[in-house]
């Protein structure tokens, strides 16, 4: 009778032959989204929070001022998109770590990457198809200039 | 690594006691600052999520903006958004230091020390944000 020992330390799966070192490039995109995430959101966090009346004065009026510039939409949509990309990436390297490769390990990547999509898509379409001054509301909580419409 | 020599390697007298911590990594300040990152990245990832959806409201009406975001304006939400902005700052000062210890040679030998800058610029970070926070919060 004859068994097979495997070798030690065999791989749970063979070499990668050639093709892009996708995880050497989230390596990398965690570290060149970092930076920019820390200015982005640096700068929300001031001009929300230390600015003027700070948390106290944001409404939807508040949020319809910001956003009657596109300077503070491209704000919001670039640390949107890097956020959720650089969030669920970690968590991507969480699950990695605690758990063992399979179901369970693809369903919680593929939530993951659910939760992350859906977000992102729903984010920019409200950055971008945000009306400041919806036909029918009370003007008090809309954007000063809406009266001028 | 080249650059240090290794000397002439001796055994010594007695050997040294195992002990948690007493190797090269465990129990001190890079452990703790990779504890930190992780606890602060997954708090801030999960907040992301809601403060997304929450945002979003502003497309259904201005009134169920306003109600959801009260919701944040509340002393006890007031003192979460220090704890966030506190995970925030930490990750944030804690990832320019992984970066440095990444690509420069003196950050890798001086890890230790630069997670105590870490710590440094957090504390005076939250020092200058905190109370003109807690102001907006309870202030009115």
């Amino acid at each position: 009778m004859t068994a097979t020992i495997e070798a030690p330390r065999t791989p749970a799966r063979p070499a990668r032959k050639g093709g892009a070192n996708l995880e050497k490039w989230g390596w990398i995109y965690m570290r060149a989204s970092g930076v920019l995430l820390l200015v982005l959101i640096f700068g929300h966090l001031f001009t929300n929070l230390m600015l003027g009346d700070g948390i106290h004065a944001i409404d939807f009026g508040f949020v319809g001022g910001k956003w009657a510039d596109p300077f503070w939409q491209w704000w919001d949509v670039l640390m949107l998109w890097l956020a959720l990309i650089h969030g669920a990436n970690g968590m991507r390297t969480l699950v990695n770590d605690y758990t063992n490769p399979g179901t369970v390990q693809k369903l919680l990547k593929g939530a993951l990457f659910a939760a992350a999509a859906v977000l992102i898509v729903l984010g920019t379409l409200v950055v971008f198809t945000f009306d400041p001054c919806p036909a029918g509301a009370p003007a008090d909580l809309l954007p000063s200039f809406c009266a001028a419409l | 690594m080249p650059e240090t020599s290794a000397g002439t390697l001796t055994a010594p007298d007695k050997p040294a006691k195992q002990k948690p911590g007493g190797t090269l990594y465990r129990g001190h300040e890079g452990m703790w600052s990779w504890v930190l990152h992780r606890i602060t990245g997954v708090a801030i990832f999960f907040f992301l999520l809601v403060h997304i959806l929450d945002t979003a409201l502003v497309r259904v009406s201005p009134e169920a903006y306003n109600t959801v975001i009260g919701a944040y304006q509340t002393p006890i939400m007031g003192l979460g958004e220090v704890a966030l902005v506190g995970a925030i700052v930490f990750h944030a000062y804690n990832g320019l230091r992984i970066i440095l210890v990444d690509f420069w040679a003196w950050a890798t030998r001086h890890q230790k020390v630069l997670f105590w800058v870490v710590v440094a610029l957090w504390a005076v970070t939250m020092l200058a944000f905190t109370p003109r926070h807690l102001m907006n919060v309870f202030g009115h």
